[in-house]
């Protein structure tokens, strides 16, 4: 949803506000605690949440995202069955359920985290300070819609490489079963006015984060 | 809160529509198949609500302000550095630190999500989850500044960092003056949780 207009003010908050109802708190853990399952990855749950119908996308708050997104994965993932969600069927123990996070490990496992830098054979082929394009189509080059990370409203842009990251995870294949396939990772740097036909200053910049399968070359001629 | 009912026959449909019992629903099946057990629920939620929030950031940036050793290291590389702290974990693996100066001011958000170093500042805060937040500050960033009542000087750039990977962004802002000789625990009450994600400068003494 970068650069759409018409969304209206961005409402500041106090610091010390941190969950606005319970039940938000509730989803939030709820969704940590069912990730520790090891079912899913971190991609495939950002795609379940972005593949809910547009409507769902549109009405539902954050955190109803988030729920959205974990029915979707239990379903999906076999761990739940549609008529255990409908109340239809009486919930069955699961196989699964020896890895149930306990209280007394949750601080173990949050501070463990889930790095995703790997070695990779794809050797970076830009440099700091290349002028890159961004491939035209914001879109998963194998999974027709597909999950990617790449904003529509960088497709087609020209920009800088500003560093290289190292090779992550990518997750335009992580999120489809088609594996980690690491590849360089880079901060690219675009003016303002590269992206938009109304910058509000000509000197402002957008840094993108973007694999090296979403950018191509520009020849300095 | 009541929205208009679901077109789909997604998943989450059959579940409560109501948001607090859809969770409700969830929570109990999960609990009674043996996948979720209620009181690690609770202490995740403990967690992010006394344990780990932007006073760790605040640290890190006093320390930046006070330690010139420290702060090249962070510069060099966030990640090490912080995790010395003990700040790190889920959702803050890949650590960057940008500083702001007279010349650039730094800004974060994660326009696809919501990402967002929670080592270092906790969960994010509503607005920066909020679709107004993601869509406007990568275009007009100086509009959404000044919803937070922050004007920039018209020589100041602006530098917008979108988090669309795993790397997650901690703005350094500047140390205000009148500040010299100040210990890092009277420093870190300078910094608040938006001055580290560009939307507020740091506090004045």
């Amino acid at each position: 949803m970068g650069g759409r207009f018409g969304d209206g003010p961005v409402v500041p908050e106090r610091e010390d506000e941190i969950f606005h109802e319970d039940w938000h708190a509730r989803a939030l853990a709820l969704t940590l605690a069912s990730g520790t399952l090891g079912q899913w990855n971190l991609d495939v749950s950002r795609h379940a949440r972005e593949r809910l119908a547009p409507m769902d996308y549109s009405a539902f708050s954050y955190y109803e995202k988030w729920m959205g997104g974990l029915a979707t994965l239990l379903v999906d993932t076999g761990v739940v069955t549609r008529e255990e969600l409908a109340g239809r069927a009486e919930p069955q123990q699961s196989p699964l359920a020896e890895r149930c996070l306990k209280p007394e490990n949750v601080a173990a496992v949050l501070a463990k985290g889930g790095p995703v830098d790997r070695p990779s054979n794809i050797a970076p082929a830009f440099a700091t300070g290349d002028i890159v394009r961004v491939k035209p189509h914001a879109e998963n080059e194998t999974v027709s819609g597909g999950h990617t990370r790449l904003p529509s409203y960088a497709a087609g842009a020209q920009g800088r490489i500003l560093r290289l990251h190292g090779s992550h995870v990518l997750p335009d294949s992580n999120a489809h079963g088609g594996g980690e396939s690491p590849e360089p990772l880079y901060a690219v740097v675009f003016e303002a006015s590269a992206l938009w036909a109304h910058a509000e200053h000509p000197r402002d910049e957008v840094v993108l984060d973007m694999w090296q399968s979403y950018l191509l070359p520009v020849s300095d001629v | 809160m009541p929205h208009d009912h679901s077109h789909s026959d997604d998943p989450h449909s059959l579940l409560p529509s109501d948001p607090a019992l859809r969770v409700k629903a969830l929570e109990a099946l999960l609990t009674r198949k043996g996948l979720v057990d209620p009181a690690a629920l609770d202490e995740i939620i403990d967690t992010y609500e006394n344990k780990i929030g932007p006073r760790n950031g605040a640290r890190v940036v006093a320390r930046a302000w006070s330690d010139p050793a420290f702060r090249t290291a962070l510069f060099e590389d966030a990640t090490a550095v912080v995790a010395e702290l003990g700040y790190y974990g889920r959702q803050g693996e890949h650590m960057v630190a940008v500083e702001n100066t007279d010349a650039q001011h730094n800004m974060v958000v994660c326009t696809l999500c919501s990402c967002y170093p929670w080592p270092l500042l906790g969960i994010p805060p509503g607005w920066y989850k909020s679709d107004a937040y993601r869509a406007r500050v990568v275009r007009e960033p100086r509009k959404v500044l000044a919803d937070f009542g922050v004007t920039l000087p018209s020589e100041t750039s602006v530098r917008v960092w979108d988090s669309t990977a795993e790397m997650r962004y901690l703005v350094i802002p500047q140390r205000p003056s009148g500040t010299d000789g100040w210990d890092e625990e009277a420093l870190m009450n300078l910094v608040s949780r938006d001055s580290m994600i560009g939307t507020a400068l740091a506090g004045t003494p």
